[in-house]
């Protein structure tokens, strides 16, 4: 197996995508869910970008470009999901997400 | 050479990653997504996406991370708290699963297939990937979407003072 | 560098596409230009380490380090030689790992830069596309080794000067990205060696002379940067007054070491940065290299080797310039407080780069449309700044001159 070509690609970012989706389901840690989040986000950047530059026409960026945007969604959705971390422990004084259930009652 | 290279950002990839989901100390979490990224960056190099490679080292390793890590030391989680690993034979029978199906598309996806193009067309194509071809993109076809992000981030910037300060 | 390496395997006779030794040979010498470039960051940071002790010597009318050597010049070396033999000690409850791997991510967020610093006109180890954006982000890796030390350390001196010190680049690098984003603007690309070719050898030709606002952009990013080096005024994280030491208060040895190899390798790093921002770089009077047409490349023989080493030499000394003047505001200025560092970057640097940015743009419309008022403000502005360099040296010779300035430069220097 001397070339690497696009399915190697899709394999990392479907295994990133599978440990992402294992740290938001089995974390109870709210900053760990982030990770995953984070993780999840990245996998998806991992596809736009491979498959930019295999399957897309030659010079076209649309993958690139789109992936972009979701750096910058993950950034934004990091700033806010911290805020939301931090007001939760303020209120609870825990972030186990599992504790935080005031609506259930 | 590339090969080899994405051999080792892909297993890079995939060992960092792992480390975020097998510890429980948020901080080495932290860490290791770094690391993560930092290979990720990598693996967007060899895809000729130099820019992306770059503003994802500078979004993530210098902004997010850091976010991350100030997070953690201002809750400043005791050992108890962050809980034990729990080995049960629901997670044994689980990760034996993802295994066997990991195997099994990888087998499937890693036989050979003709593609009708490879890694040189685009490489041969000056600046491909670089500022410029990204930003002739970028501000040209979707400079709606592109100003609608500032938007996004004004509001993030915003609601994240309001929620975390309470009063202001 | 890989155009170079072609050029030199086609020298010995072999094709690069096909010669089955080409990878080898590219490996080989990414690692011979790895070895330069550390051994470039890690002896200038210990010659800066001697000639910061004789300008503060120089500053508080005593002597300094003078017994090592001509000047006290071997100090450094013997520093470094006690640092190696040293015990490195690793504290009980520290973690371990995080512990003994934080020094060297700061090591390699710096020396990273290197690579795409210009030296002169031919001396780049990289010309990248992104050169600019690539220095500032991996300069974010250091921010990540000082919280993974401050933390690790399992101490609240160390942790209290990591928080700090990760506030305050993190704060910083939004103003010095915005400066930074001024000659980018102004030359169109983002490669060091571009911005460098899109300005000129005299002073009216550098951005900083420009206009107004690239004039307040160098010293915003000049501020941001000694701010991002953890320098006095900026050196809250490592307040000993406060902190013992900040975030290397439980290193020792070789460890230690590098945490101040990274910290004085820093004000080369910022000073080639400025310099080749706003300053003009490694650009030779008469004989300018812009994109379209290259002056140095069209000498002929021993004359290129010559303009060569003049443009090694123009940029060595604008860069250790700066350096100095790094060094003098150290020695003069006092440690600002916390809420005064994020007050000036957030209420003041960032909306003042953040309007700088707008006015180059609009700047560059309207010299699009006049250009003679291109070439007006440049000699206003440089003609501004000779008047107050000028006057500044003479009032510093009044100064000499009234307090009697009596350093003996013959018998203990």
């Amino acid at each position: 197996m001397n070339s690497v070509g696009l399915p190697h690609f899709l394999i990392v970012g479907a295994a990133l995508f599978a440990l992402g989706m294992v740290t938001v389901v089995t974390r109870r840690n709210a900053v760990g869910i982030l990770m995953g989040v984070e993780l999840i986000l990245n996998a998806a950047n991992v596809n736009f970008i491979a498959f930019n530059h295999y399957v897309d026409a030659p010079g076209r960026l649309t993958g690139q470009v789109f992936s972009i945007f979701v750096i910058v969604l993950a950034a934004a959705e990091a700033a806010v999901g911290l805020a939301i971390v931090l007001a939760i422990f303020q209120t609870f004084r825990t972030i186990d997400v599992q504790e935080t259930d005031l609506l259930r009652e | 050479m590339e090969a080899v290279l994405f051999y080792i950002f892909a297993i890079g990839v995939v060992v960092a990653g792992a480390q975020v989901v097998l510890r429980r100390n948020p901080i080495y979490g932290a860490v290791s997504l770094v690391a993560c990224f930092f290979f990720l960056a990598g693996i967007y190099v060899l895809l000729s996406a130099h820019l992306i490679a770059i503003l994802q080292v500078m979004v993530y390793a210098g902004a997010v991370m850091v976010l991350f890590v100030f997070v953690i030391m201002l809750l400043n989680l005791k050992e108890e708290e962050l809980g034990e690993m729990h080995v049960t034979t629901m997670k044994g029978i689980g990760l034996a699963a993802v295994l066997v199906l990991v195997g099994f598309i990888a087998w499937k996806a890693l036989t050979p297939v003709q593609f009708a193009r490879d890694m040189a067309v685009n490489e041969q194509i000056h600046g491909f990937g670089g500022v410029k071809a990204v930003g002739n993109v970028l501000y040209r076809s979707s400079v709606l979407p592109f100003e609608v992000t500032s938007l996004l981030l004004l509001v993030a910037v915003v609601s994240a003072v309001v929620i975390a300060k309470g009063k202001i | 560098m890989q155009a170079f390496l072609d050029s030199l395997i086609r020298g010995w006779g072999h094709d690069p596409q096909t010669w089955v030794w080409t990878q080898l040979i590219y490996v080989a010498f990414m690692g011979l230009f790895s070895f330069a470039v550390i051994n470039f960051a890690a002896v200038t940071a210990g010659i800066f380490s001697w000639a910061e002790r004789r300008v503060a010597g120089r500053m508080q009318s005593r002597v300094g380090p003078n017994r090592a050597g001509p000047g006290g010049f071997y100090q450094w070396i013997a520093d470094a030689v006690k640092l190696l033999t040293k015990e490195d000690l690793v504290p009980t409850e520290a973690d371990q790992f995080l512990f003994r791997i934080a020094p060297y991510f700061m090591m390699v967020g710096f020396a990273c830069v290197f690579v795409a610093l210009p030296f002169s006109h031919r001396l780049v180890i990289a010309e990248m596309n992104v050169g600019v954006f690539y220095i500032i982000a991996v300069t974010a890796l250091i921010v990540v080794g000082i919280i993974m030390s401050g933390w690790s350390s399992n101490s609240k001196w160390s942790l209290f000067g990591a928080i700090r010190s990760a506030a305050q680049i993190i704060s910083y690098e939004i103003p010095a990205g915005m400066a930074l984003m001024i000659p980018v603007l102004l030359s169109g690309t983002l490669s060091t060696q571009g911005i460098i070719r899109a300005q000129g050898p005299w002073p009216w030709e550098w951005y900083i002379f420009h206009d107004p606002a690239s004039f307040a952009a160098f010293f915003i990013y000049f501020i941001s940067a000694l701010a991002e080096g953890n320098r006095t005024p900026f050196d809250l994280p490592e307040a000993e007054s406060e902190l013992v030491s900040g975030y290397n208060t439980e290193y020792s040895g070789m460890r230690f070491s590098y945490f101040f190899l990274v910290e004085w390798g820093n004000m080369w790093v910022m000073s080639a940065l400025a310099t080749t921002m706003f300053l003009g770089g490694w650009q030779v009077p008469f004989l300018p290299v812009t994109d379209a047409a290259d002056k140095i490349a069209m000498l002929s023989g021993g004359w290129t080797v010559l303009a060569e080493l003049a443009s090694i030499a123009i940029f060595t000394f604008k860069t250790l310039f700066f350096v100095f003047i790094v060094m003098w505001l150290r020695w003069t200025l006092p440690r600002i407080r916390v809420d005064q560092m994020m007050n000036m970057c957030w209420k003041y640097l960032v909306p003042v780069s953040f309007a700088a940015v707008l006015f180059v743009a609009g700047w560059m419309l309207v010299i699009h449309a006049v250009p003679a008022l291109d070439w007006i403000m440049r000699i206003v502005l440089t003609a501004g700044g000779a008047i107050t360099l000028v006057m500044f040296w003479l009032r510093t010779l009044q100064n000499i001159k009234d307090t009697g300035d009596k350093f003996d430069f013959t018998s203990n220097w």
